[in-house]
């Protein structure tokens, strides 16, 4: 057993060898919003931030994180970034996008200001295949307006 | 009234007749230019939806009781099963069903490709099943695999019959040209690699059969699950609500879709069936590699004589051999032109269509080969192609029911001309340059589509049809034209799509086809639903039908009345205006295309190969614009994929084996937000008066295909390379730069002795 919070609230969850935060969050807990689109820590998709930092849910381990706090998609619903990221347009077919809100959410947390270079610098691992890309940086350069 | 009528159908190309019923009065069309909310930049209606992820994908669905399968893949890429037994996956405590060829069509005894499928097993985790694929024994004989196109043409291995087309005399073209150029241009294998994977949940519902799918094509799954199961179409329900990327490859059920249907059948039970990112990479389709063999030849004053090319399409086991053919015959006014295309069947995995299918390929080809024209005309590329441009149609001679493509040409003219200060700021070791490349592409869209719409009580309208948005932004643009017409604004609407039994055919989103095919429709719906809003308005306020209209939300008369639609709509209650639309006949006789250019700055280092992108402004002439919004982001990612594809972009065979090597997502390269240049994005926005109602053609695919050629002759201006491969790797662009070097010291050694 693993205790660990989520969006605020606390969780004990059956860890059995192998079982990534990913799963746990997805099938476990119903949190859908975080997505796994290669599973080998390799997109971004599945980003989530733990303890404030983002990490790679489907190459994180959930015994890993007991004690943790987990913060999804789910728990950032009503950051300044998601009309943000719709007022640029900045997603397509919106697979990769609970990942790079939760990538920029924590980006415009230690970088309140960010250039489009440092956008591009820490954005650059969550791949979207659409090439929504222009409007991503638009939307967390202007996260605020 | 119901009239049929026999009209043309085109996607991607491929014209079918076919009868259709129009039970529309014909709309005008609405003047040029933005109006209240057509033309005007609208956000996504389902923006917060995904972006906060509570879109529910195919990848989110979970049904009660499910189960989910992994698939046995063939490890070689050709062999036969000698022996297959099932018995101790089937004895596994976790596994719940198990099936081989024998139990299933997609399931192969001779796997013709790595990746094939070959059984299957359900297990109550993924991750359970995928342990499970172990417990099946194979006896494999390894056959020896055919993997050389050129090989193939010769041992005449081919998906299709080879294609011959020919107008005027080549030869003839030829001797009267001042200057010839020849050259052979390759292609690589590209994969889609959507981020969402391919994938189903199926499941029995009574004697229906409910198939939850990431798909481009709901009826297309429907009627190909139906037929190929012989069930009746309406027992079998498809569901797509949002979806994660398809980009061509998710036109068809695929493996998944049967495997899955065949294991809930043998277990009862709901089964997931979806793809892992490496089988993605292997076995869901890809843009096939080609081989073009071209000859241009031109008068010195420019004008074309004689095209030709010979098209290699290394399509793979299976798939459709696309028209790489497609822009030279097209794009300009040549009189002797003639191609000849293979379909290579090899033993690699089947392709897919991929966004422009061929004509990505193609112009890669051509727009190379004229650039190189142009420089030994000694003539500037853009006067070289407006002095070609084409006025009709020379493939089927018939008229252009609209194209702006001079328009294009111009508003490109401020990005040409920027050349001159983009190569000064070359310094010894970074070249720059610009290069430019036009485009033509289908786009018209067709019928059958239909739309229905309610308006409810509270003035509130609804959408209802079964099409699917593929992540272009389609929910958003049916809701702009129907709350244009019905005079509501856009938060007023709502559109509902993506499930089979609950809404009208719709057509497939492919072929640049969504909006200009289902925009009509619901603004013929929307139009019906307002003609009976007018109706009863005019029996409520005793006036005449004419003097009314509707218009933000209110029901305004001539003569300065004015009453909120739910005013109206109020008086019904619960009741509900129904309003009903079809999408009409294409102009008879015309060829519906798009066109456009793209302009790309580039820097290249001589000394590494480097390739950088900085800038690419794109022109587009795509008839009228809905949302200008959504257009710019759909050329923006035609772009970037155009991009990923010209520079980073490979999927790579083991050429003994066949095996594909580049499985996962740092292997296969695709581009990342820091990979990304300046584009600027323009269009024509003029509305084609032939078509529809709206003059609507669709922008999915224009803007992915001139990017590789734009990029490849800014490298010749900034180099003086000729790039005739791609990716543009830094081997390749070293090559290129050798090549080049090359031939500067050649006239040097004329007259020398030899060594």
């Amino acid at each position: 057993m693993v205790e660990l919070r989520v969006n605020g609230h606390a969780y004990e969850l059956d860890a059995p060898v192998g079982r990534t935060l990913a799963e746990a969050l997805r099938l476990d807990l119903g949190l859908t919003g975080t997505k796994v689109a290669c599973g080998e820590g390799h997109c971004g998709a599945c980003t989530v931030q733990l303890d404030g930092v983002p990490v790679l849910s489907c190459i994180t381990l959930l015994h890993t994180v007991g004690g943790r706090e987990v913060t999804t998609i789910e728990g950032l619903a009503e950051h300044p970034l998601v009309d943000a990221f719709v007022r640029a347009d900045a997603l397509q077919c919106g697979f990769c996008t609970p990942g790079q809100i939760v990538s920029a959410a924590a980006l415009v947390e230690s970088t309140p200001q960010p250039t489009s270079e440092e956008v591009r610098h820490a954005m650059s691992g969550n791949l979207c295949r659409c090439g929504a890309y222009p409007r991503i940086e638009e939307a967390v350069v202007a996260w605020r307006a | 009234m119901a009239s049929l009528i026999r009209t043309e159908k085109e996607v991607e190309g491929r014209y079918t007749e076919q009868w259709i019923v129009v039970e529309e009065d014909v709309l005008e069309q609405w003047p040029a230019g933005p109006r209240g909310i057509v033309g005007r930049a609208a956000r996504r209606v389902d923006g917060h939806e995904r972006a906060r992820g509570q879109a529910t994908y195919t990848a989110d669905i979970s049904l009660p009781g499910m189960l989910h399968a992994a698939v046995l893949r063939s490890p070689h890429a050709r062999a036969r099963v000698k022996k297959i037994d099932l018995t101790k996956a089937r004895e596994t405590p976790w596994v719940r069903g198990a099936i081989g060829p024998d139990d299933c069509h997609v399931l192969e005894r001779e796997p013709s490709f790595q990746g094939a499928p070959v059984a299957a097993v359900a297990a109550q985790s993924a991750e359970r099943a995928r342990e499970a694929l172990d417990m099946i024994e194979v006896e494999w004989e390894v056959l020896e695999p055919l993997l050389d196109p050129d090989e193939a043409v010769r041992r005449e291995s081919f998906t299709d019959e080879p294609r011959l087309y020919a107008r005027g005399d080549v030869e003839r073209g030829q001797a009267e040209a001042d200057v010839v150029v020849e050259g052979e241009y390759r292609t690589q294998t590209v994969l889609h690699n959507a981020l969402e994977t391919h994938q189903s949940v199926c499941r029995w519902e009574g004697d229906t059969l409910e198939v939850y799918t990431s798909t481009q094509y709901i009826w297309g799954i429907r009627d190909e699950v139906a037929e190929t199961l012989g069930l009746p179409p309406d027992k079998v329900r498809v569901v797509c609500h949002f979806m994660g990327g398809g980009f061509g490859a998710k036109n068809s059920p695929g493996d998944y879709t049967f495997i899955a249907i065949a294991l809930a059948g043998q277990t009862g039970a709901a089964v997931r069936c979806a793809l892992t990112r490496r089988e993605e990479n292997l076995a869901s389709g890809n843009r096939n590699s080609t081989i073009q063999r071209l000859v241009a030849g031109a008068r010195s004053d420019g004008t074309l004589t004689a095209l030709s090319g010979e098209y290699i399409n290394a399509i793979g086991w299976d798939g459709f051999s696309g028209p790489t053919y497609g822009p030279m015959e097209m794009l300009y006014d040549c009189e002797n032109v003639r191609t000849q295309t293979f379909g290579a069947k090899l033993n690699t995995p089947p392709n897919a269509a991929f966004r422009a299918p061929g004509f990505v390929e193609g112009t890669f080809g051509l727009e190379c080969v004229l650039d190189e024209l142009a420089a030994k005309l000694d003539l500037d590329p853009l006067e070289l192609r407006r002095r070609n441009y084409a006025d009709h149609d020379l493939v089927e001679g018939r008229p252009f029911s609209s194209k702006n493509l001079l328009d294009c040409y111009r508003l490109a003219e401020p990005h040409w001309a920027r050349r001159k200060e983009v190569r000064a700021r070359s310094d010894d070791v970074w070249k720059r340059g610009v290069g430019l490349a036009s485009q033509v592409w289908y786009g018209g869209g067709g019928p059958p589509s239909y739309a229905w719409i309610r308006v409810g009580s509270d003035g509130r309208a609804t959408v209802v049809t079964a099409m699917q948005d593929i992540g272009t932004g389609t929910r958003t643009a049916m809701a702009q034209i129907a709350a244009e017409e019905l005079g509501v604004p856009l938060n007023q609407v709502r559109v509902e799509l993506g499930d089979s039994a609950r809404g009208p055919f719709a057509s497939i989103s492919a072929g640049s086809s969504t909006t200009p095919s289902m925009g009509p429709a619901v603004r013929a719906a929307a139009a019906d639903a307002k003609r009976q809003l007018i109706e009863i308005a005019a029996q409520r306020y005793h006036l005449e039908e004419r003097v009314l209209e509707i218009k933000d939300g209110q029901v305004i008369s001539a003569d300065g009345g004015s009453w909120p639609l739910e005013e109206v709509t109020g008086l019904l209650e619960d009741a509900q205006i129904l309003g009903k639309g079809a999408r009409g006949p294409n102009p008879t006789g015309m060829r519906v295309l798009t066109f456009g250019i793209q302009v790309a700055e580039v820097a290249v280092d001589v000394e590494t190969g480097e390739v950088r992108v900085e800038r690419i402004a794109a022109i587009h002439d795509v008839g009228r614009i809905i949302n200008p919004l959504g257009a710019k982001s759909q050329v923006e990612g035609g772009i970037i994929q155009g991009l990923g594809h010209t520079l980073s972009e490979e999927r790579l065979l083991d050429p003994q084996s066949g095996g594909t090597l580049t499985q996962t997502l740092d292997a296969y390269k695709l581009p990342t937000i820091a990979d990304v240049p300046e584009i600027i994005c323009e269009f024509v926005d003029k509305p084609d008066e032939h078509l529809t109602n709206l003059g609507s053609k669709g922008l999915g695919e224009p803007p992915i295909i001139p990017t590789a050629a734009a990029i490849a002759n800014a490298i010749r201006d900034a180099t003086g390379a000729d790039i005739h491969s791609l990716p543009i790797t830094r081997e390749e662009m070293l090559r290129a730069l050798r090549a080049a070097e090359e031939r500067r010291r050649e006239p040097e050694r004329v007259g020398a002795p030899p060594a």
